[in-house]
């Protein structure tokens, strides 16, 4: 079972915050298939937060086929994210690579995320065009 | 799905001065809506209204299909908790409960005496002794004991510390989950309304600037960031909220039906508290006047 926790200053909608905490749980392997999620009501009064909120969460979640809810039993994870983080190593080696060469390049941290966000912005764009 | 509150041109007059005007709302069922708005806003002028305390000077005003407390069964439909959380400082918490009873034909006693357990609170002290969390929460257990369908709650946090306003908010949220209720909170904290609504109503002079999902309205908002340029050569669907200049640079705040395609504009999301006080500010700039408006 996990908690989940709200950040009122990231500036994440309280609902995709309950999603991106899952899917993380998830690829860290600290949920597993078959792991139940907390119900709706726990995480209400956990939280203090709206009921259609955490809803409106695992409804999500159970569109995208990682969790599925059993009427009066409660919701349980049904995929599993963590393997697939073996699938992701070469790209984050190329990424890697890549970084390297930035850095060597002379640029900061803050110049380097720039850098990232403006190439994936610029190709998104390209892509809905 | 019924509207728990409609609103059509409503508005309510003080002598000369408009307290509430040209209301027009629908707010659908099973929703915790928050009303924002400054001081003065208007914010108890509608909220009394909706419970009957009021009666309009124009337009309507509908609550779960009738018209506010217009029988004892509307009534009993409705909880309200005003502004100061009244309790009688004489009446311990056992007589608080009593005396609902005698009052409320729906009068859940179960339902009451659980939640006087679960808070801790002493049957046999006297709502005079007691802290301000406390007597909010008591208040929050006679207005759910009456199995209200609506439950209207006038600043009910804003005299409350933290920690009190977070047990409040709990118990509030456990409510909804358990009973279907739908809320109607007024508050001028926006970080909690985040957690808590999702709806919400910005009032600003004595006029509803803003009403919606609020999903929704964080969908349809943006920052624009970008080289300076005039807000009137923006296309077509999209309404400047705010603008902002330097002599190089240009913020906007933005409503748009579709997604920002111009790749001049770096797009930022804009969070709830930053687009409630655009709103009010953009009210504040269109009629000074009204932006401390006298009473509440």
């Amino acid at each position: 079972m996990i908690e989940f926790h709200l950040d009122s200053r990231s500036g994440v909608s309280p609902y995709q915050q309950l999603v991106q905490q899952v899917r993380h749980a998830m690829r860290l392997g600290l949920l597993a298939e078959g792991d139940q999620l907390p119900t709706v009501k726990d995480v209400v009064s956990r939280l203090a937060i709206n009921p259609n909120t955490v809803l409106k969460a695992y409804r999500e979640l159970e569109h995208t086929g990682l969790v599925a809810a059993r009427p009066g039993v409660g919701t349980f994870v049904t995929a599993t994210l963590s393997g697939s983080s073996f699938a992701y190593g070469p790209l984050r080696q190329d990424l890697r690579r890549w970084i390297a060469k930035a850095r060597k390049a002379g640029l900061d941290d803050e110049s380097i995320d720039a850098l990232f966000q403006d190439a994936f912005r610029a190709m998104s764009a390209d892509q809905t065009a | 799905m019924t509207a728990v509150l409609e609103a059509v041109g409503l508005g309510k007059r003080y002598r000369r001065h408009w307290a509430l005007r040209e209301c027009t709302l629908e707010v659908p069922a099973g929703r915790v809506v928050g009303l924002v708005g400054q001081n003065g806003a208007g914010k108890t002028t509608l909220l009394h209204l909706a419970v009957g305390l009021l009666e309009p000077t124009a337009g309507h005003i509908g609550v779960l299909g009738g018209r506010p407390a217009e029988t004892p069964m509307q009534l009993g439909r409705v909880g309200f908790v005003a502004q100061d959380t009244p309790l009688y400082a004489g009446l311990s918490v056992a007589e608080h409960l009593r005396l609902g009873g005698w009052m409320n034909p729906r009068w859940d006693a179960g339902i009451a005496r659980r939640r006087v357990t679960q808070l801790g609170l002493d049957p046999r002290q006297r709502a005079g002794k007691m802290s301000g969390g406390q007597r909010a929460q008591l208040a929050l257990t006679l207005a759910i004991a009456k199995r209200p369908e609506l439950l209207v709650l006038d600043e009910p946090v804003a005299s409350l510390d933290p920690l009190a306003r977070r047990e409040f908010l709990q118990h509030l949220m456990e409510a909804v989950a358990d009973d279907d209720i739908s809320v109607v909170l007024s508050s001028h904290l926006v970080a909690d309304l985040e957690r808590v609504c999702d709806y919400l109503i910005v009032l600003a002079g004595s006029r509803v600037q803003l009403a919606g999902d609020v999903e929704e309205l964080l969908a349809c908002h943006h920052r624009l960031i970008g080289a300076r340029r005039e807000p009137a050569n923006l296309p077509s669907g999209q309404e400047v909220i705010e603008a902002t200049h330097t002599d190089r640079q240009s913020t906007l705040l933005i409503r748009s039906d579709g997604p920002i395609y111009d790749p001049a504009w770096t797009v930022e999301q804009v969070g709830l508290e930053d687009l409630v006080l655009a709103y009010m500010r953009r009210a504040g700039a269109a009629d000074p006047t009204s932006y401390r408006g006298g009473g509440a």
